[in-house]
């Protein structure tokens, strides 16, 4: 810093220095380095880990041009605008940004805006900016749908992305994308500032935060913030036993709660709210010392979520047991300590969790993993070893969706008339649509336009018209309004609300919180269930309430799917595959698991980290075949419906699968140790099979549903249109879907919900990467009985369900019910 | 809540070669097929129920641009169960178009495949709630009911006991639950005396028959005649469920 202080001004004006030393802090390098990009007209992308004054790095050099501006005599329009994935973060934020303001007295306005944000406060922003507004990509998107935009967005100075690393490579990351290039062209002298936690190819992130245009310099400068000391990462092992099977860890809960004890507060992570809610659960039956354990999910009440969080930030608890919605960077004061039940899935994942412990850069983070299972045991240690040498997940860039293009268009639109032209050059400036041709640009124009059908007959009612002057507008006021309605890209899926059943005539009483459609599909009346912390009975579903009456001391029925919705990243399975292979590690492992890799290398395999092994063994009247790709549950639930269908055309009469993260299992008939393994694995299973699989699939009938919801098809409302009657008729889009695809098979939004699908819902990039790399590599052996490896997904067998599959079998089954009825 | 123990009705079903399921109604003898069409073997009559030609335009004007061939894709169907029962005549039960405007939308092709039919057999349009002005250009026989081998052929069911009434107008749908899972499905439902059947319209949504729409039609707990791929599934009302 001294060296500066010669020929420029310092990069910190004294009463920002005053303030830093009045703290007892200095500026770190990275701050001082965001200041001078900022002083530089630069774009940059600052990647620090959390702790490390990432946010404040991103806004001093806006508080610092704010403070330094001359007054104005006319109203000012927003200097910063300020995006971050999650409305509680920017509230957060918002908060955390009002401290140096007020104790430097600085003249500036900051706001947040989010959907929450009261009606006379929205009024007011749009009358009399703030200078500084804190926002979602959602209410973005709003924005830049409205009459005036330009003009609201002229002065924006700077835009500061958070969490970027959280956003960039999915549907709201391409609207964000798209919005940026927008802001961009009402206000040309616009910065773009993003921050994000440790990535491993942070030139993913610059080429999506940066303008692409051809006169661009197309670079964002990268700044790295300090690396932070290493976090400690211990291995819970109970009693020495490492489960075959399961995902609950229950074997290990009282050394978990004895590692509660021990820590100032501790974060518990699960993949999953049933993890969630059985863990809870669990904790409380040991809970003798009454410590205050709260549990914190996406499905709990928003009221009973922000208890737990002022409770948490006011340093009430010792423990919240949480699901990902605490993984981004919302500040949780004391936490000491990360515990992980489960496994991992991620590199990348586990280091923001473990970031949640310990926001002092210089102390390192305490982490405890919890395997349920013995894979999981092989997970989690390839997953410390990851951590330890500062290794991540990659992110793959990702190509600019084309219903959310459709969406923006019409955002556009409803905006101001554009021209073709001068659209189509702003919108490949955006980094996931800088390869968008002009083709694909006219089609998705002429979806917003009539929905873009081969039969020409919706031309009078088009949604945005061409008018004389050449240019494209909404076509009346009214449709710019629906669309305005439906704006974003976030699909939560059909949630109903989960009530105490009241009186005799079942009346929906206190509201508990909400649950996801597919979760009530599993449970018939009576069940029981956790939820909330509490063992429940399910009542009755009416309407779009879930009744229930507390079930005290009665053990809640297990939903099976105990499995992660996160799939096993590419990167730590290859690391748990090079673990295994690599005796000389095995050391590291306790002493069951040790023994059942010596067994199973005695008694089957062990390959090489690029080879496939796969196993065939009679089991009771049933053949089965099972293998160990490592690629995740989607890869792996694609594979085994590609594969049946094949055993079923080489005759061997495929009767069901298991999949879990590890390994597939298929079980037949007739004996399968003569077929041809190399030609059952073949590439081309990718072709026809795939094709004509996932046509007929429910995975692209949820994808088609997401499209037209994003592409603007269908509104967010619809289905549930309502009869004169106020009866509830459900229209679903599967019929549109079935229409569509019979009469328009190579229509725009048939192709988003194929991309959709074959990425998001079945994996088949990773599955067609599997096959290429296992070409040749196939290791079978023929065993007599069952191999150690083969248990734990054996294990499986009977337990899940497969949802959406298989209609017809669930009818024939309950005819035969009523056949069972009527001869009894 | 279930009602008091009554003694559980047995319905007599059969399967048919087509696929559906044969069973009586009030002493007719019908085939509920698996298209969603009804069979009335007396009279070789074919019943089809809630077409709704040209919702998919209705929408369209409204500003969401559905694709627009679902009254071609429900003419493909009924022409197909034409060819297939050769029926004496088809009776529409009513909300063949889902508005008053439809068939001013009606694309010229799809106008003519609709007269093709009418040379085919005879075209007799039930008046329902959605197209009570009838057919203006179509041609076909109008009415608002009509009785056929002692059964009343209506748009929408009338209240209290009609033995031997055949109505549409509720789009009946089964959410059938095994231990496999749920799914939901459009169907026929009767006990024996009345029976409704599901819409046959491409985009005609349906109504779960646990709905109270349908309370207070049937005598005793109704079988349901689910529609699966091929066939007709006879499912016992216990293993319906509501949403």
């Amino acid at each position: 810093m001294a060296e500066d202080a010669g020929a420029a001004p310092p990069l910190l004006p004294p009463r920002f220095a005053d303030w830093f030393a009045a703290r007892g802090w200095s500026a770190r390098e990275h701050q001082l380095e965001m200041i001078a990009k900022g002083r530089a007209g630069r774009d940059a992308l600052l990647i620090a880990p959390t702790g490390g004054g990432k946010t404040l790095a991103g806004f001093l050099p806006s508080l610092i041009e704010l403070a330094e501006r001359a007054p104005a005599n006319t109203p000012r329009g927003i200097h910063t605008l300020y995006i971050s994935p999650l409305k509680a973060l920017a509230v957060d934020v918002e908060r955390n940004l009002m401290a140096p303001i007020l104790q430097m007295g600085l003249p500036i306005v900051a706001e947040s805006r989010t959907g929450d944000t009261g009606q006379a406060r929205r009024q007011r922003q749009r009358i009399k900016p703030p200078d500084i507004l804190l926002t979602t990509p959602e209410q973005l998107a709003l924005f830049c749908a409205w009459e005036g935009a330009r003009l609201y967005f002229e002065d924006l100075a700077c835009v500061i992305v958070d969490e970027i690393h959280a956003i960039h490579a999915s549907k709201r990351g391409d609207l964000l994308a798209l919005d940026l290039a927008r802001l961009q062209t009402f206000a040309p002298g616009m910065r773009r500032v993003g921050l994000s936690a440790t990535v491993d190819d942070p030139d993913v992130i610059r080429r999506w935060l940066g303008c692409t245009a051809p006169e661009a310099e197309n670079q964002v400068d990268l700044v790295r913030g300090p690396g932070g000391a290493a976090p400690i990462v211990d291995m819970l092992l109970a009693e020495g036993r490492v489960p075959w099977a399961g995902h609950t860890a229950q074997h290990a809960m009282p050394e978990v709660y004895e590692a509660i004890k021990q820590a100032r507060t501790a974060l518990v992570f699960v993949n999953t709210r049933f993890q969630a809610e059985f863990a809870f659960q669990e904790l409380w039956k040991l809970n003798d010392d009454d410590l205050p354990i709260a549990l914190h999910h996406g499905s709990l009440a928003a009221e009973q979520r922000r208890k737990v969080e002022a409770a948490m930030a006011r340093g009430e608890l010792r423990a919240v047991v949480c699901t990902s919605t605490l993984d981004l960077g919302i500040d949780w004061g004391d936490v000491d300590l990360v515990i992980q039940l489960a496994s991992p899935k991620g590199a990348s994942r586990m280091v923001q969790r473990i970031g949640r412990a310990n926001h002092r850069l210089d102390e390192p983070s305490r982490a405890l993993f919890v395997p349920a299972n013995r894979f999981e045991m092989l997970e989690c240690q390839a997953a410390r070893e990851a951590i330890a040498e500062n290794r991540f997940d990659g992110d793959a860039a990702r190509t600019g969706a084309l219903d959310v293009l459709a969406q923006h268009v019409m955002g556009c639109a409803c905006s101001e008339p554009f021209d073709l032209l001068k659209l189509y050059d702003e919108l490949v400036t955006a980094g996931p649509y800088r390869d968008l041709t002009w083709e694909d640009f006219e089609q998705v124009v002429d979806f917003v336009s009539t929905g873009g059908y081969a039969l020409k007959t919706y031309d009078r009612f088009r949604r945005i018209v061409k008018g004389q002057d050449g240019l494209w507008r909404v076509r009346d006021p009214a449709t710019a309004q629906r669309h305005r309605m439906n704006v974003g890209a976030i699909l939560s899926p059909a949630v109903l609300a989960v009530r105490i059943a009241m009186g005799k005539r079942l009346t929906g009483g206190r509201k508990i919180g909400e649950v996801e459609e597919g979760y009530v599909e599993m449970l018939e009346p009576g069940d029981t269930f956790i939820f909330a912390g509490q063992v429940w009975s399910l009542v009755a579903v009416t309407g779009l309430d879930v009744l229930v009456r507390p079930a005290m001391g009665k053990d809640p029925k297990m939903p099976s799917w105990g499995g992660s919705k996160f799939a096993l990243s590419t990167f730590l399975a290859k690391r748990v595959r090079e673990l295994m292979f690599d005796e000389t590690h095995w050391n590291v492992l306790p002493s069951d698991v040790r023994e059942w890799l010596e067994i199973q290398k005695d008694r089957s395999l062990i390959v090489k980290e690029e080879e496939l092994l796969l196993e065939t063994f009679p089991r009771g009247k049933r053949n089965f075949i099972v293998c160990y790709p490592f690629e995740g549950r989607l890869a792996h639930t694609t594979l085994a419906m590609l594969l049946t269908r094949r055993l079923e055309r080489m005759g061997a009469a495929p009767l069901g699968f298991v999949c879990n993260d590890y390994a597939v299992a298929v079980w037949a008939l007739n004996p399968l140790d003569g077929l041809d393994f190399d030609e059952l694995f073949a590439q081309d299973m990718l072709g026809d099979d795939l094709e004509s699989w996932l046509s007929e699939s429910f995975m692209m009938k949820r994808a088609f549903k997401g499209c037209a919801i994003i592409s603007g098809l269908i509104e967010r409302r619809f289905p549930g249109e309502q009869q004169k009657s106020g009866r509830q008729v459900t229209f679903s889009t599967d019929l549109i879907y079935d229409v569509l695809r019979r009469h328009q098979p190579d229509h725009l939004l048939l192709r988003c919900a194929r991309e959709d699908a074959a990425t998001g819902l079945v994996d088949v990039a990773r599955l067609g990467q599997l096959l290429a790399r296992i070409k040749g590599k196939i290791r079978h052996v023929a065993l007599d009985h069952l191999s150690p490896f083969s248990v734990p997904i054996l294990l499986e067998i009977g337990k899940e369900r497969t949802p959406g599959a298989a209609g017809e079998m669930i009818l024939a089954e309950a005819e035969s019910d009523l056949i069972a009825e009527a001869i009894a | 809540m279930s009602a008091l123990a009554q003694p559980r009705h047995v319905y007599a079903w059969g399967p048919s070669p087509c696929g559906g399921l044969r069973t009586t109604l009030s002493g007719a003898s019908v085939t509920l097929r698996p298209s969603g069409a009804l069979w009335i073997e007396a009279e070789a009559m074919l019943v089809v129920a809630d077409l709704h030609l040209e919702k998919g335009s209705a929408y369209a004007a409204r500003g969401q641009m559905l694709p627009p061939y679902d009254t071609r894709d429900t003419l493909r169907r009924l022409t197909a169960e034409i060819v297939a029962t050769r029926p004496a005549a088809v009776v529409l039960l009513g909300d063949t178009f889902h508005d008053r405007a439809s068939e001013d939308r009606l694309a010229a092709d799809d106008a003519e495949q609709l007269r093709a039919l009418a040379g085919l057999t005879r075209l007799i349009w039930v008046i329902g709630n959605h197209d009570a002005d009838g057919p203006r250009a179509l041609p076909g026989d109008v009415a608002d009911e009509l009785t056929v081998a002692g059964l009343r052929l209506r748009h929408e069911p009338h209240g209290g006991p009609q033995p031997g009434e055949v109505a549409g107008h509720l789009h009946p749908c089964a959410k059938v639950t095994a231990s496999r899972g749920t799914v939901r499905r459009r169907c026929f439902v009767t006990d024996g005396e009345r029976l409704v059947v599901p819409a046959f319209g491409a985009y005609a949504g349906g109504l779960n028959i646990r709905d109270r729409a349908f309370s207070g039609l049937f005598a005793r707990d109704p079988l349901c005649g689910a529609l699966g791929t091929g066939r007709v599934h006879a499912v016992g009302w216990r293993s319906v469920v509501g949403d």
